[in-house]
């Protein structure tokens, strides 16, 4: 992914000390499970779901699809929920999905400035950045410019639209298939494909060119 | 409400911080956290409700807190608000002597069904659309002190209607137990230019989603 070094690691999001909150949260669950509230072992089930199954390589899937099956593709762009159910994901926060294409001369950007609406099915828990001040108060007002910082430069010409997630539409960006992957299978498609350019901060780079690695 | 959590075309919050290897939950806490709010049932409890609490998180504590943070807040709130827990119990960590014990709403079972369950706030009403795909509308001058979907940056501002999503229920009244109020919503497109003047770029825009009460003709 073309994230650069002028992007901080550090993270100002998180001061709170981790290890008094873990004590807490967990005197707060077993209290709860002592008092029959909630059962453990729901709670991990959904926690694995979200570690380890819901998450960008659904959309990434859904992405190489309509890249690689036109008909699909327009599906996808008339009726995004019902074409995203055909490959299996649906569920909380996914209900109503949008599908937005992105073409040489239109570049779309998915924000929520009033709190963290993402499309949990598909491309699972959002990220830190997505949820933090910095992105919901700049992506509608200086797009250009949070769009610079993740690497991606757009040329004057290029239309931007950016997407307030506001009601309850879910927004997917379907990002520009890059030159290169003609021959690529389906699932090698999907491989390239990164949450960052689903979100619309990101475009998908050309694929190294055949034995440049060797 | 005119809150913190309204911050679209705030300046001074800093840079993107982007973390190229970010787990999904960052710490043990984070993931329970996360997990009890999916899990727990109850009366007056809805989406727009929970979004709520945390805009009334006090502006401070909003902008400190981590994500989760503001939601253990809110977890906790809700817990005691609809008497599922007391402060003694979640001071002493013990349930009360003799309180009675429930049964979960949700068991390991449930889980993949709570997670997989389509809960959609559209609504299949028979409500006339005040507004029609191509008509050129203003988003209303409005300050409710409760909950609202319309952002402070296109209020009072001019764009026009690109798609109609359907019939949904209205986070406004929903949110405070007054009613679902559905009606029609719509993708606005404003130009970055009406919403933040000369500075912005001429080829800018953004869509937002609009109720037909946010809406009046332009």
């Amino acid at each position: 992914m073309a994230h650069d070094d002028h992007h901080h690691h550090h993270d100002h999001e998180h001061q709170a000390v981790p290890s008094d909150l873990n004590l807490r949260v967990k005197a707060l669950e077993s209290l709860l499970v002592e008092k029959g509230i909630v059962d453990r072992a729901a709670l991990d089930t959904i926690v694995d779901l979200y570690e380890t199954k819901i998450g960008p390589r659904n959309g990434a899937r859904v992405v190489a699809r309509a890249w690689a099956d036109p008909v699909y593709k327009q599906r996808l762009l008339t009726d995004a929920t019902a074409a995203i159910a055909e490959l299996g994901y649906q569920g909380g926060q996914g209900e109503d999905m949008v599908v937005l294409e992105n073409t040489p001369t239109v570049h779309n950007l998915v924000v929520c400035t009033l709190c963290s609406c993402y499309p949990w099915p598909i491309l699972g828990l959002p990220p830190v950045w997505y949820k933090s001040a910095p992105y919901r108060s700049r992506a509608v007002i200086d797009p250009r410019g949070v769009l610079r910082e993740f690497g991606l430069e757009l040329p004057d010409d290029v239309e931007v639209r950016v997407w307030d997630s506001t009601a309850e539409l879910r927004y997917l960006v379907l990002p520009e298939r890059p030159a290169g992957t003609e021959h690529m299978t389906e699932e090698e498609l999907a491989a390239l494909v990164t949450r960052d350019s689903m979100v619309g901060v990101a475009k998908i780079a050309a694929p190294a060119p055949t034995g440049a690695r060797s | 409400m005119n809150g913190v959590h309204d911050m679209g075309g705030m300046h001074g919050m800093g840079p993107v911080v982007y973390d190229r290897n970010e787990p999904v939950f960052h710490d043990w806490w984070e993931s329970r956290v996360y997990a009890i709010t999916r899990v727990l049932r109850g009366p007056r409890y809805n989406l727009d409700h929970a979004r709520h609490q945390l805009e009334l998180l006090p502006p401070a504590e909003y902008l400190r807190m981590s994500y989760y943070e503001r939601w253990l807040t809110r977890l906790v709130d809700r817990l005691l608000a609809s008497g599922a827990v007391t402060r003694e119990e979640l001071a002493s960590g013990r349930p009360a002597p003799g309180s009675p014990k429930g049964t979960p709403a949700v068991t390991a079972a449930d889980a993949p069904h709570v997670v997989r369950r389509r809960d959609s706030a559209r609504r299949d009403r028979d409500v006339a659309p005040r507004f029609a795909v191509g008509q050129r509308v203003r988003a209303r001058n409005m300050h409710p002190t409760g909950h609202t979907r319309l952002p402070r940056y296109a209020r009072g501002k001019q764009g026009v209607v690109t798609k109609a999503h359907g019939i949904f229920l209205f986070p406004d009244t929903n949110a405070h137990f007054q009613g679902e109020k559905p009606q029609h919503v719509y993708s606005v497109r404003f130009a970055a230019r009406e919403l933040w003047g000369e500075q912005a770029s001429p080829r800018d825009f953004v869509h937002v989603d609009m109720w037909d009460d946010y809406l009046e003709p332009a």
